[in-house]
């Protein structure tokens, strides 16, 4: 019964990030200073190594005694989840070095995050799925307010944290009514228990705590304020990497434990969806300022992937993982460009500085263009097969209404979308942006042929029916 | 030719060769500020280049063509992703319209030769990667492969209203793309519904596959949203004068000649051998939507004062005929409809081209800048008349065929639409000649049209094989009946098949 390598292969990838951070933290203090350059590419290989060690372990399995258990769907969330903020984590460097405010603690906190990513998809147990959250949630707020000589990030980071915290404290509430109705924290057993009335109620205080994690609306509200107050490095990661790691989270945890009570929930993560799809667009049809406008449709887009939750079942998971992975990928490609708008010494943020950007940096152009037309679901780039996949669950679960909300809402994001194409291409230039760092520019044309062209040309092995179906196929053993 | 993929190297021989030409253009730009005047020639005749291959691999497809036998040719196969398939094949319909997409694009670059002075390399990308995405529609016999080809057209062509269009092309480009992207999102919506109900995107089983009625009209009505859009029927038409207006006219002559036939392929290719039933069903609404599209924006037009928006709100009436031509059911109209859209494609075109050329050389396109150009420009003046003509419908040119063609057809089906639509015939004549005269005859009052010159070499090349092929198909039809009639009947057999 005690197989130990099996044990250790389940939770090895969290067990050797600890182990990253902590030999971190000794190589911070032994070396201070002159530690601050090498811990992001530290901090890069260590979630790399991450990954390779999920990936390796695909097929998951149990620990500690039922705390943990994994299963491919959560496993093939983390190896993407990490290799994302690998990837956000090594560019991030040049980018705080500009800003004077390189420090090898960012490295650790995103180690420490991505730690916390890692706990909540491998949580077969409440306690162990609050740990988790915790983890991520505290790294998080303390990267927010990274730059803490500057107003907006220390004011980012705050309302991160005090919003956060009611949240966690609803999840907690919810998790604890659970526990109190169900006579158990342990996924399965709340599973198998009959699902009474309290243990719906609980449910409910528990998706809403999560909600605000992904950041659905109605619970979206420090989205724009976060994203435009936190430096765009950590933006870049948030909506990346965790963004990933709680929606499959959130999904793990109604299939899983709630999936008795599917009927009870559906409803609720509809107009969840709804509400995100339909406030998300909207709301970033005004902004100006390119970061705000990226959070409302990083709101728009997890409204979209919660109608493949919604749409329930294997191929509801399976078209979440397809949607979800593009998503993160576009949007550290997305917040990547941003992070190339340097001029004179500083970030610009408004839209309007992109001026005539197909003239000025016509690579970064080319790839952001290919960016934006694959996060608003145009063909033939994989963004839309992400929403081809959404559509056909939401579908085949017969949820009508959702499809034609997510049809309205499409048509109202490309009003936005369309708005930077049209800034790019069709205004007159502005003073050119700065040369950008190689990393930066990397992850940029990187993200682009990964979303825009290799999910197109190999979605037949990667989304439904290939990869995406293989992974969801470990939700329901 | 036995199993070379001719059709796929077709359809993507200008994406490569647009790829080539970025590039070249990038590899060769690094010695900055020679990419003057001289290197914007050299990618244009690139493009030129590239997009006659393209003509010459569509003809070849055309030479294998078998044109007695019915249902699709040529077809090409592979799985892709999951019950969606990479699948080509074409039939008389959508080969006559490939023909008329490869036809029109190297002229479309070439007329652009003294128009495009900006930004040339973008210019021809934008083109070619357009021409296969125009293709990509009529050669797909997949649900998915359509649509991601019907909607990613729209990418380029955004682009080349927004950079080289007019004064309000941003405006023009907005309206453009989402007016098309409401409508093809509900198509979308309904795809996936049918792929899921019939377990396949495969053109020739869903045109098997038998939906129930009540569910054919929510289908049909999600189609025809798109398609009305594109093609456009009124009321969905007004985003088309503000894209004709600010688009370059190049960009118009490929609005006109291709993007316009796609709603009345669409509505051939999936409404009525798709959804017979609910096509039955909507036949008198489409008929009253097309007799008001053809006299109302008849009569729009006559009282335009921008020679492009006037041709644009004609292209709106002509393509009336073609719903009508379309909604009759019968062979007569179908036909008709098919030529129809083929001979505007020529005609409509070829007015554009006119356009532009005395608008590269005024840089108005108001009528009342013009008068009297007979005086100075004779040749031109000669090819004005026969398209004028041709719009017109006039015996002897193909515009002629088409709109008796389609209203016998519409007789047949309904008396009162055919009849309405006549008007319409009476009205091209009264804006196309009033258009005519006020722009070709009288004195020359603009003192700025004193030095005009006739046209040049370019402009011959563009404009005669256009006025060569209006003549030719006026006075032998038979030429592209004989091509796409077993296309037609199989059409109607499926159609005939549902009810």
């Amino acid at each position: 019964m005690l197989d130990f390598t099996s044990i250790v292969m389940t939770i090895a990838p969290e067990l050797w990030l600890a182990l990253a951070g902590l030999v971190g933290v000794l190589l911070g203090a032994v070396f201070g200073d002159r530690f601050n350059s090498f811990s992001f590419k530290f901090g890069a290989l260590s979630l790399f190594g991450a990954a390779a060690l999920a990936a390796i372990h695909l097929s998951g399995g149990e620990s500690f005694g039922g705390l943990v258990r994994t299963n491919t769907f959560v496993n093939f969330a983390k190896v993407i989840s990490f290799v994302l903020a690998g990837v956000a984590l090594f560019m991030s460097e040049s980018f705080l070095k500009r800003h004077e405010t390189i420090r090898y603690e960012y490295a650790l906190l995103t180690i420490f995050a991505s730690l916390g990513m890692g706990i909540i998809l491998s949580a077969a147990d409440l306690m162990t799925l609050y740990m988790g959250i915790e983890t991520l949630s505290l790294s998080s707020y303390v990267m927010a307010a990274f730059h803490r000589d500057s107003a907006r990030s220390s004011e980012a980071g705050l309302k991160y944290f005090v919003l956060g915290a009611l949240a966690s404290g609803m999840l907690l509430y919810g998790a604890s009514l659970v526990y109190g109705f169900s006579g158990t924290t342990s996924f399965a057993g709340i599973a198998a228990s009959d699902m009474s009335n309290g243990t719906l109620f609980g449910m409910v205080l528990m998706i809403v705590g999560m909600a605000f994690k992904i950041s659905a609306a109605p619970m979206h509200v420090w989205t724009p304020d976060v994203y435009e107050g936190a430096p765009t490095s950590v933006v870049a990661f948030f909506a990346s990497a965790p963004k990933m790691a709680s929606t499959v989270m959130f999904a793990n945890v109604l299939f899983v434990v709630f999936g008795a009570a599917y009927d009870q929930w559906q409803l609720i993560i509809a107009i969840i969806a709804g509400l995100s799809m339909i406030i998300g667009a909207l709301g970033a049809l005004v902004q100006t300022n390119i970061k705000r406008l990226l959070g409302y449709s990083s709101i728009a887009n997890v409204g979209y992937g919660l109608v493949a939750v919604a749409a329930g079942q294997e191929a509801g998971a399976a078209a979440l993982l397809t949607f979800i992975t593009i998503y993160a990928v576009t949007s550290l490609g997305l917040f990547a460009g941003v992070l190339a708008m340097r001029r004179r010494g500083g970030m610009v943020e408004s839209i309007s500085e992109l001026g005539g950007l197909a003239r000025t940096k016509p690579v970064l152009a080319v790839m952001l263009s290919v960016l934006i037309f694959s996060i608003a679901g145009l063909p033939p780039f994989g963004g839309f097969f992400g929403k081809y996949e959404v559509l056909r669950a939401g579908l085949d679960a017969g949820l009508m209404p959702l499809a034609i909300l997510v049809v309205i809402a499409s048509v109202i994001s490309l009003g936005y979308y369309l708005r930077l194409i049209k800034i790019m291409w069709f205004d007159e230039p502005t003073e050119r942006f700065e040369n950008t760092d190689a990393p930066v520019m990397g992850t940029v044309v990187l993200s682009a042929v990964v979303a825009g062209i290799v999910f197109m040309v190999f979605i037949s092995e990667l989304g439904t029916g290939g990869w995406a179906t293989y992974a969801a196929s470990g939700l329901l053993r | 030719m036995g199993g070379f993929p001719i059709l796929t190297v077709m359809t993507f021989l200008p994406l490569a060769g647009a790829f080539l030409v970025m590039l070249v253009r990038s590899a060769t730009a690094g010695g900055k500020g020679n990419g003057g005047a001289e290197a914007g020639k050299t990618v244009l005749l690139a493009g030129v280049i590239i997009s006659a291959a393209t003509f010459a691999a569509s003809v070849a497809a055309f030479a294998t063509f078998d044109r007695d036998q019915a249902g699709y040719q040529l077809v090409e196969q592979y799985a892709w992703y999951g019950p969606i398939s990479f699948k080509l094949g074409v039939d008389g319909l959508s080969l006559s319209l490939v023909l008329l997409t490869t036809f029109l694009t190297p002229i479309c670059l070439l007329a652009s030769w003294n128009s495009i002075e900006k930004r040339v390399t973008e210019y021809v990308i934008a083109f070619l990667v357009l021409e296969t995405f125009m293709i990509g529609v009529f050669v797909s016999l997949d649900l998915v492969l359509f649509y991601i080809f019907f909607e990613a057209g729209l990418i380029p062509m955004f682009l080349i209203v927004g950079i080289w269009g007019g004064k309000d092309r941003v405006y023009a480009a907005f309206k453009f793309f989402l007016y098309t992207l409401i409508g093809s999102l509900l198509m979308l919506v309904a795809m996936v519904y049918m792929i899921i109900a019939a377990g396949s995107a495969d053109f020739e089983v869903l045109e098997k596959f038998t939906f129930d009625p009540g569910v054919q009209t929510w289908l049909w009505l999600a189609f025809g949203a798109s398609f009305a859009v594109k093609l456009p029927m009124w009321p969905v038409h007004t985003w088309l004068p503000d894209a004709h207006v600010q688009a370059p006219t190049a960009g118009s002559v490929i609005l006109a000649g291709v993007l316009l036939k796609m709603g009345g392929y669409g509505f051939l290719r999936f409404s009525l051998p798709m959804f017979p039933d609910a096509s039955a069903y909507f036949q008198p609404a489409m008929f009253a939507l097309a007799v008001i599209a053809i006299v109302y924006t008849s009569l729009v037009a006559w009282r335009q004062t921008d020679m492009k928006k006037l041709i644009a709100y004609s292209s709106v009436a002509h393509m009336g005929f073609v719903t009508l031509g379309i909604f009759s059911f019968n062979e007569t109209g179908v036909q008709g409809a098919i030529f129809q859209m083929l001979s505007h494609g020529i005609i409509a075109s070829a007015l554009f081209l006119i356009v532009g050329v005395v608008y590269d050389r005024m840089h108005t396109r108001e009528i009342a800048s013009y008068g009297g150009l007979v005086n100075r420009m004779p040749i031109y003046a000669s090819f004005f008349m026969l398209f004028t003509m041709g719009n017109v419908g006039l015996p002897g040119t193909s515009g002629f065929v088409g709109e008796l063609l389609t209203m016998v057809g519409g007789f047949q089906a309904a008396t009162w639409a055919a009849a309405g639509a006549a008007l319409g015939v009476i009205f091209s004549a009264v804006y196309m000649l009033t258009l005519y005269r006020r722009t070709v005859f009288g004195e020359i009052t603009n003192p700025a049209l004193a030095g005009i010159k006739d046209m040049n070499l370019i402009e011959w090349v563009c404009i005669a094989p256009l006025a060569a092929l209006t003549l030719l198909f006026g006075f032998a039809p038979n030429l592209i009946f004989n091509f796409t009639d077993s296309s037609t009947l199989r059409i109607l057999s499926m159609m005939a098949g549902g009810q």
